[in-house]
This record gives C-alpha cells, sequence and structure tokens, in this order.
C-alpha cells in the first residue's frame, strides 16, 4: 500500500505572528517558516507504518510556494520516500483555500492510487480543519479525524479519535482519509546524514494546471487583527460588589 | 581545505540541531546535574542524529562541515548545557581530527567511520600531572623494543576516556630530546592490554561529563601504531598543534551559544522581575549590564566567523585561532558574571540555570590552551609579523 501524507509550509511554532500593517494578514517576509507540527506528526505516523512493513512508499506532498519543497526535503529526511510539489502560487502571503488544496490532491490520489491518505487535523497558520475532510467527500472515502491512534487491519482502519467528550472509536472502511491529533505519536528528529540524503531522494514539480484545478480564491479576507491586549485584573472587596459587577458591568448574569 | 556541506542542506542541519538543544536537550539539563550523566536514551539520540560525525569526511560516513559550518552547529548545540557537547566533543574535535589530518589510509579506515557514527568514541591523551600548558615536555615515554614501541606514563584530565575506544597518545619517543621533537602521537585502543582508566574526576561543573586519568604500564605497540606510521616519528607534536588549532575556533562557537543562552535567560529575568514599580530592565544600571553583554556576543560571534572561513580558505589560523578562543572564552566569563548579577540573589540559587551555566564555562577560559598560553601565542605571532 501507498500512502500520501499532505504538507504545509507555514509559520514556525515558536515566531511571534505580527499582523501587516493594512491588515490584509500576517507578516511573512522574512520570517522562519517550517513543516505544520500536525503535518510532522502524519508523517511519522506514515513512516512507522512503513517501518512495521504494513506500507510500501510513503508519498509527501505540499502545494503553496516554491519554497515549500524545504518543507517536503523535511519530510524526506525524516523518511517519506519522494515528494510532489505544486506550484500554486509564487507570493508567500497567498494562502491557497481548502477546497483548492483538496481538489489538487484528489487529483493526485487519482494519479498515484494510494490506499490511504494521512493529514495533520489542521495547519496553525489559518486553523481551518477542512482539508482532511473535504479531500473525503471528493473521493468518497471514509473519514476519520483527530485520530490520536490509529490500527489497520485488512480493509479496516480503526480510529481513536479526540473529541469534546472524551475518546471516541470508530472503524471506518478503507480507502481513507485519517487526520491526526496531537497525541497520536512524537514525530522524530531528522538525523543528519538522512537530510544530507534527502536531497537525493526524487521531488516532481506541477503546477494546477497539469492536475486542471483552478486555484484562485473564493474566500475574501476582510480584515486581520492583532488579539485585544487583555486589560489589568481588578480585586473586589466583597461578594456583593463581585455580585455587582458581573451583573451590571459584564452583564454575564 | 573541507569545503563543508552544500548551504541548502545545511541550514536544515542547523535547524535540526537547534531544535534538538531547545526541546530535548535543554529540558535534560536538570536530570543530568542531578545524576551526574547524560541518560543513555539522550547519547543513543545524539548518535542517531549523526552528531558525532560532524567533522569525519562524508567518505568515512560523517558529515564532513567545514570550519565554519561547524562553529554554527557547535553555537547551535551549546545553546542547552556544554555537558552534551563533551559528549560528541572529542569525536568531532580533538580526539578524531589528528587521524583525518594525518593518519594514513589504513588508520583512517579502521577508526573513522566508528568515531562518525558515535560507536567508537574517540578520546585525546596530550595532558599529564605535570604537564599541562607546557604540551611540549610530556614524560610519558614509548621505548623502542624491536619493532615494537612500549608505553608507560600517566595522562590526566582525559575527556570521555571512560568510554574510549581508542586514545591518540602523546609519549616521548626521543629519550635524549627534552623538548616538542622528541615527541610522537600512537593510535591505541582501548582495549590494550596495561591500559588502566582511573574513577572519573569530580568537578566543579558541566556535570555529566567525564574525565579521568589514564594509566599506561608497558602497553606493547606496533611501529604502525604511530599516528601517520612510522614516518612521522617524532612529529607528533605538530599534529597535536594542528589538532588544537581548529579546536579554538570550535571552543569560541562553544562560548558563543552559552553566552546568548545566558544573556536571553538574563533578559527574560529583567523583563520579569520588578523592584522600585518597574522591571528591572528598565532601570539603567541594567541596562547597561544587558548592553555590554549583547554588544560583546556580537563581537564574539562575528570573530568566530571571521576566522573560521579563514581557516576553511587557508587550512590554518593560528593567530586567529588564539585571538578567538581567548577573546571569546573571557567575554563568556564576562556575560555570565553580568548575567548572575542581574538576577540578584536568586542568581546565587541552585534552582535557577543561572548559577550552574555560569560554573560551567568557567572551564572554556582553560581547557585546549588557557588564555595566558592564548596570549602568548598571540603576543609572540604579533612581534614577529613587525620584527626584520
Amino acid at each position: 500500500m501507498k500512502v500520501l501524507v499532505p504538507v504545509k509550509r507555514v509559520i514556525d511554532y515558536n515566531v511571534k505572528v505580527r499582523v501587516k500593517g493594512d491588515g490584509s494578514g500576517v507578516d511573512l517576509a522574512n520570517v522562519k517558516m517550517s513543516m505544520n507540527p500536525f503535518d510532522e506528526i502524519a508523517c511519522e505516523a506514515a513512516i512507522r507504518m512503513k517501518e512495521s512493513g504494513a506500507v510500501e512508499e510513503v508519498i509527501a506532498v505540499s502545494i503553496g510556494v516554491k519554497q515549500a519543497q524545504e518543507t517536503l526535503r523535511t519530510a524526506l529526511a525524516m523518511g517519506c520516500d519522494r515528494a510532489i510539489l505544486i506550484v500554486a502560487t509564487d507570493d508567500v502571503h497567498t494562502d491557497i483555500e481548502p477546497l483548492a488544496v483538496a481538489k489538487l490532491l484528489k487529483a493526485v490520489v487519482d494519479a498515484e492510487e494510494p490506499g490511504l491518505v494521512i493529514c495533520g487535523k489542521q495547519a496553525i497558520d489559518n486553523d481551518m480543519n477542512a482539508t482532511g475532510q473535504m479531500l473525503s467527500a471528493l473521493l468518497g472515502w471514509s473519514q476519520a479525524t483527530f485520530a490520536s491512534k490509529i490500527d489497520i487491519d485488512g480493509d479496516h482502519a480503526t480510529v481513536k479519535r479526540e473529541v469534546d467528550g472524551g475518546m471516541q472509536s470508530i472503524k471506518v472502511k478503507m480507502p481513507a482519509v485519517i487526520s491526526v491529533d496531537l497525541r497520536l505519536n512524537e514525530p522524530r528528529y531528522a538525523s543528519l546524514p538522512n537530510i544530507m540524503k534527502a536531497k537525493k531522494k526524487p521531488l516532481d514539480e506541477k503546477t494546477p494546471e497539469d492536475y486542471g484545478v483552478d486555484v484562485s480564491p473564493r474566500l475574501e479576507v476582510v480584515k486581520t487583527a492583532e488579539p485585544p491586549e487583555r486589560d489589568a485584573g481588578i480585586i473586589v472587596k466583597s461578594v456583593d460588589e463581585l455580585l455587582d459587577k458581573l451583573k451590571n458591568e459584564a452583564g454575564v448574569i | 581545505m573541507l569545503d563543508g556541506v552544500d548551504d541548502d542542506v545545511f541550514e536544515s542541519l542547523v535547524d535540526t540541531v537547534d531544535r534538538f538543544a531547545r526541546n530535548r536537550l535543554i529540558p535534560a539539563e536538570r536530570t543530568v546535574e542531578q545524576a551526574n550523566a547524560v541518560p543513555e536514551e539522550i547519547v543513543a539520540e545524539m548518535r542517531a542524529m549523526g552528531l558525532f560525525g560532524l567533522s569525519t569526511p562524508q567518505e568515512f560516513g560523517g558529515i564532513g562541515v567545514n570550519a565554519a559550518q561547524e562553529s554554527r552547529l557547535i553555537e547551535a548545540l551549546c545553546y542547552a548545557s556544554l555537558s552534551f557537547r563533551s559528549l560528541i566533543g572529542t569525536n568531532v574535535g580533538i580526539g578524531s581530527q589528528g587521524f583525518v589530518m594525518d593518519g594514513t589510509a589504513k588508520q583512517k579506515a579502521r577508526w573513522l567511520p566508528g568515531i562518525a557514527s558515535g560507536e567508537t568514541v574517540a578520546s585525546f591523551a596530550l595532558t599529564e600531572p605535570d604537564t599541562g600548558s607546557d604540551a611540549g615536555g610530556i614524560r610519558t615515554r614509548a621505548r623502542r623494543d624491536g619493532s615494537d614501541y612500549v608505553i608507560d606514563g600517566t595522562k590526566r584530565y582525559i575527556t570521555n576516556a571512560v568510554r574510549a575506544g581508542v586514545f591518540t597518545v602523546f609519549a616521548r619517543t626521543d629519550p635524549d630530546e627534552a623538548g616538542a621533537d622528541g615527541v610522537s602521537a600512537f593510535v591505541v585502543p582501548a582495549d590494550t592490554p596495561g591500559i588502566t582508566v582511573a574513577t572519573p574526576d569530580r568537578k566543579m561543573g558541566q556535570r555529566g561529563t567525564k574525565t579521568s586519568d589514564v594509566i599506561f604500564d608497558g602497553v606493547r605497540l606496533p611501529e604502525t601504531a604511530i599516528l601517520g606510521g612510522p614516518a612521522m616519528l617524532n612529529r607528533g607534536f605538530r599534529t597535536a598543534m594542528k589538532v588544537l588549532d581548529r579546536g579554538r575556533i570550535h571552543i569560541g562557537a562553544m562560548a558563543v551559544g552559552q553566552g546568548q543562552r545566558m544573556l536571553d535567560i538574563a533578559t527574560d529575568y529583567a523583563l520579569e522581575r520588578s523592584q522600585f514599580g518597574k522591571p528591572i530592565g528598565q532601570h539603567q544600571l541594567v541596562q547597561g549590564l544587558i548592553a555590554d553583554s549583547q554588544a560583546e556576543l556580537h563581537a564574539m560571534r562575528a570573530l568566530v566567523r571571521a576566522t573560521a572561513a579563514e581557516y576553511d580558505r587557508d587550512g590554518a589560523a593560528v593567530l586567529g585561532a588564539s585571538c578567538t578562543k581567548y577573546f571569546c572564552t573571557e567575554a563568556v566569563g564576562r556575560i555570565a558574571d553580568r548575567a548572575l548579577q542581574i538576577h540578584g540573589g536568586a542568581g546565587y540559587m541552585c534552582d535557577y540555570d543561572i548559577e550552574r551555566l555560569y560554573r560551567d564555562v568557567r572551564l572554556l577560559r582553560i581547557y585546549e590552551g588557557t588564555s595566558q598560553i592564548q596570549q602568548i601565542v598571540i603576543a609572540r605571532r604579533t612581534l614577529a609579523g613587525r620584527s626584520h
């Protein structure tokens, strides 16, 4: 079985995010970028499946700017076998929307015929949490989101999901799209020799036109703003004062 | 000289080592301090990451970075405790570079692959109880016996001796020559009969690192054990000096990594701690401590990078390497002192990292050539450069 792992290049999770002066989005110029942490977990899951012998090949895919090839090299250094880069924009500030990404991924799935897609549950930049679900709908495949444990047994997968009320186990038919949550595994550090070897692994470069997909945006960003600064708290002297403030100032009771 | 690794790949290496240091090593620092040992699982991870083979050429299974790249990777690694660096320090530096620079093809093929993977730990045995800075005066003897040599003597403060698979041992092969010209370097497998590694030393800082006395008692070796082969008889001291030359840039990079760490934690503390109604970082005298540290850190980093580039270009940088080691290690001592001062009473408490870092960096001014030896090298070279 082949496994497809979509990976996204996002602003590094350690970077302090700054909103652009005109409010059109987050400033990404000269900012450290790295692989979406949930996608790292997806890579790790796929690579472990390969190491256990359940999977023959792991293919990483990224859609975005040309620089996303660095992200793919990271995936290859971790242990993915080959990579596909779909260059869909040359502007680092243009985010390709989940539906366009899902359509492109569907086209890649049609061409590569993997038996499983493992993706991060969401990207930490826009937190859309949509691509995996859209892809499963487009493919007509089963979906299992927020996975914290995956067991594949023949033509079924048992997935433990992290849901609001606790843990839920579901059994889905393969092929499937599985989106992974934080606690599935701890991704490995790519070793230095493997980083060197990753440069020699195949990386195909494509465009959306190759797959006949229109990636033009359907959503409009109206405004991006910094979170409001929190005011300092106050210490109330009595329960009566607290009740009064909750009732008359905060208006919550 | 080494060309090193391609630029785009190299940035990934730095990024990986940086993440490893911050996410894996720093959280383990207190465990290392308390147990006085680096956990074996971390040793295994460092081996799996390929850190032991940073400077080993690629043809022997290493990464093959040049001096400039080595210094940036070491700077990233040394954002975490120096105790971790010490594990790979001898394989990346003094323990392996003699093989790389002067080893025979056979010696390289026998030892470098294991050194690169970390399977074999390489130790460098130069210092003796009575011979430190005056390294040319060593007393350990290698007596000729037929076609063999027999080594007798004691070596001191030998880093990683307890883990060593191979020692580079410096011994006097010409008893009539009292100075550096009568010294040869020997490749000595650690399982050779007659070698005793003593109990590790108790140290002021860098807990978790292992240094020991190593006693050589009638250790018999063939003449092919001379590093570089029999032709290198009595020329071991030159090898030692070449090895230490590159090592000095490496130590400068260690100082930069630790300097950055201490400045960062002192700055965080200055933002958090309030006195007289405002964060202490808003008081000008504390700002002075921060500014002096930041300015020196900039100078240290610039000096390391310039000297490493010179080394990679020319294959040597004797004056520059001594200046780098001297300036960077003295400056990191000043940064440690200021960073601790910013912490006030808290800085004297073992609960704060700065207390440990302050002790750890003290060694940088001593090993692989004290500041005073660097001053001598620098002054002699400077005077020689103007005399006619």
